[in-house]
């Protein structure tokens, strides 16, 4: 899709896509990542920027240390080496709910949802950090505590709308199937209004109608909003379609970093997707 | 109509009012256990701490005033002044909030991910740990305990079922005090964990810890406040008991009376603890009044437990189970 066009060298320029999505400069950048479990080293010294308002892929066989790299961005995991730098700052080593707390929301390979609670305050939940009025201000202000309350509800409504569940909103999460439970997981992480989103594997296990709608939920969140996006994909059609930078990684190392064409004609990437089972 | 049934009568209600303390303890339990997994076997000392906390406070006392006479050679057990109830009461609570944090800080931070086995430990060393820095810092004679709550018969309820039975129902203001107090309490848990930013952060951490997190909900607040939220329980109950019986020791062991309670209305469910409570409160009355007589009396020591475990072989996963899991 966007073969033609190459980001600039300079990581503070930004750039057209061919389908005239405006790129911005660096936001986000791991230098020199390693993480290990024990003697297992999941990523070995991988570097890779994000820019502003792209969609950015990681992809590589199972094992490869993909969603330890996302965990990494998030806070799940803080890595043995490297730095993580974050609009123009080293980050310090934080802890999750501090990541998300800077605007970047996310989703689980495994789906974590509030199963107990409905799909409308599963949204709700995700606007937690816009909510400011305390325990204290909602005794004493009451109107101020509602008028809030109100105001992340239409969002959150907004949110439902877009993402075409307003038929379940009521509906206990635990009931859904699988493929609703994901975009659920998406409309929550959505209702942070987050300026990076990373999804791990949002398509896993949906049929070919249901992957299509993920596809243009993602584009639209995108477009729309100006999200910027790293993502999890095992279906190389889709990556190719969406993204417009992908990192390949293999048994913890970065094998390919380009866009979609370069990665594509890439030797060491296609000798390491040959014989090397993935779904 | 018979005496023994306006006797029975009598006997409910006051089962309801035992069942209403019983179901306060309990929800201290599901409060903590909802959100950290954690089964506190402190829960009654706590109580029994705020109880002593608080008449110590009210009365002005010194706290750890014995070491520090040991210590200093000193005399001092006064401050020469009294604190009026609702003044002590906030000052217990934050008492209680300090609890909270300290606990989390230097126990639990520690254990994060251990098993529940250990986390349930840890809160038994607790429980005695607690119960010896009560001791310490309040010594650990019976203390009367009075806030002005109304005490003594409720005229009106026995003058109007005179009226109507030709019998006069005994019931403690007491016991009626506690019972409003308790209602306005659990509504406003449940309003609180319904309709604010921290409840439903609680909420959050109670049903996902990963999910929670992800949304921008440290674990280690939501935890300072169930656990500051079950001190304030355990005041209330702390409150309650020790105003009816006096605050001694034995006001730890009401935690022993919630585990049936907990048994039979699930670990995880708020209307399960009212109930459940209710229910053995009602329940062991009753079999104390109709059946009690025959066997020795008693029965109120074991009749709890009888009565849940026979329920928990017909319905594991307490009154409401599953259904009601994800509401605090
Ligand atoms: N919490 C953990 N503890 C121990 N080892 C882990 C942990 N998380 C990941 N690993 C190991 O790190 C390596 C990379 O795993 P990771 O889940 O990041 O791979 P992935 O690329 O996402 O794979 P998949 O496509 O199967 O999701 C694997 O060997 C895995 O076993
Ligand atoms: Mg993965």
């Amino acid at each position: 899709m966007n073969e033609a066009i190459h980001p600039p060298i300079d990581p503070n320029e930004g750039y057209v896509t061919e389908d005239g999505r405006r790129i911005g400069g660096v936001v986000m950048e791991m230098k020199h990542i390693t993480l290990r479990f024990g003697g297992v080293e999941a990523i070995k010294d991988i570097s890779f920027d994000i820019r502003e308002g792209e969609i950015r892929a990681i992809i590589g066989p199972n094992g490869a240390g993909k969603s330890s790299m996302l965990n990494v961005i998030s806070g799940f995991y803080n890595p043995q080496e490297g730095e993580v730098w974050y609009k123009g700052q080293i980050r310090k080593p934080m802890k999750p709910f501090q990541v998300a707390r800077q605007g970047i929301a996310r989703t689980f390979q495994n789906i974590a949802l509030f199963e107990g609670m409905s799909v409308l305050d599963n949204v709700m939940t995700g606007r937690l950090n816009h909510m400011k009025a305390s325990f204290l201000d909602q005794g004493f202000w009451w109107g101020k505590a509602q008028r809030e309350e109100v105001e992340n509800r239409e969002k959150a409504e907004q949110i439902i709308d877009f993402l075409e569940i307003q038929a379940i909103r009521k509906t206990p999460v635990g009931r859904l199937p699988y493929g609703l439970k994901k975009r659920v997981e998406l409309a929550r992480a959505l209702a942070a209004e987050p300026q990076i989103l990373l999804l791990d594997e949002p398509m896993a296990g949906m049929n070919v109608e249901e992957k299509e709608d993920m596809s243009r939920f993602i584009l639209d969140v995108n477009d729309e909003f100006g999200t910027t996006i790293v993502l999890i994909e095992h279906d190389m059609g889709v990556v190719m379609d969406l993204s417009d930078r992908v990192v390949v990684m293999d048994y913890g190392k970065k094998i390919g970093d380009g866009t979609p064409d370069e990665v594509r004609n890439n030797q060491e990437v296609i000798d390491a997707y040959l014989g090397v089972s993935h779904d | 109509m018979p005496d023994q049934l306006i006797w029975a009568m009598e006997v409910t209600l006051n089962g309801l009012m035992t069942g209403v303390m019983y179901a306060l303890v309990a929800l201290g339990f599901v409060l903590i256990f909802k959100a950290s997994g954690i089964f506190n076997y402190a829960q009654g000392v706590m109580a029994l701490f705020a109880a002593m906390t608080l008449v110590g406070i009210q009365e002005g006392r010194i706290p750890f005033a014995h070491l520090i006479n040991e210590i200093f050679g000193t005399e001092i057990h006064h401050f020469g002044w009294h604190v009026p109830a609702l003044l002590a009461i906030l000052l217990t609570v934050v008492v209680m909030i300090g609890f909270a944090w300290a606990v989390q800080r230097f126990i639990f931070k520690h254990l994060v991910g251990q098993e529940p086995i250990i986390l349930f430990m840890a809160t038994i060393g607790l429980a005695y740990f607690l119960e010896g820095v009560s001791d310490l810092m309040w010594g650990s004679e019976i203390r009367t305990l009075d806030v002005g709550l109304p005490q003594g018969i409720n005229g009106w309820i026995d003058n109007t079922t005179f009226d109507v039975f030709g019998y006069g129902f005994f019931i403690d203001n007491l016991d009626i005090s506690a019972s409003i107090v308790a209602a306005i309490l659990v509504a406003g848990l449940i309003l609180y964990s319904q309709y604010t930013k921290n409840g439903r952060a609680m909420r959050a951490v109670a049903d996902d810890h990963q999910a929670a997190l992800s949304v921008g909900i440290s674990l280690n607040y939501v935890w300072v406040l169930v656990w500051s939220l079950a001190g304030i329980v355990a005041l209330v109950a702390g409150i309650m008991w020790g105003s009816k019986s006096g605050v001694q020791f034995s006001l730890s062991l009401i935690a022993l009376k919630a585990l049936p309670v907990l048994m039979l209305g699930g670990f995880t469910s708020i209307p399960g603890a009212i109930v459940g409570g209710l229910i053995i409160g009602v329940g062991e009355a009753l079999f104390e009044f109709a059946i009690g007589p025959m066997i020795g009396g008693a029965t109120e020591n074991w009749f709890a437990y009888v009565l849940a475990l026979v329920f928990l072989v017909f319905r594991p996963q307490g009154l409401f189970g599953e259904k009601i899991i994800e509401r605090v």
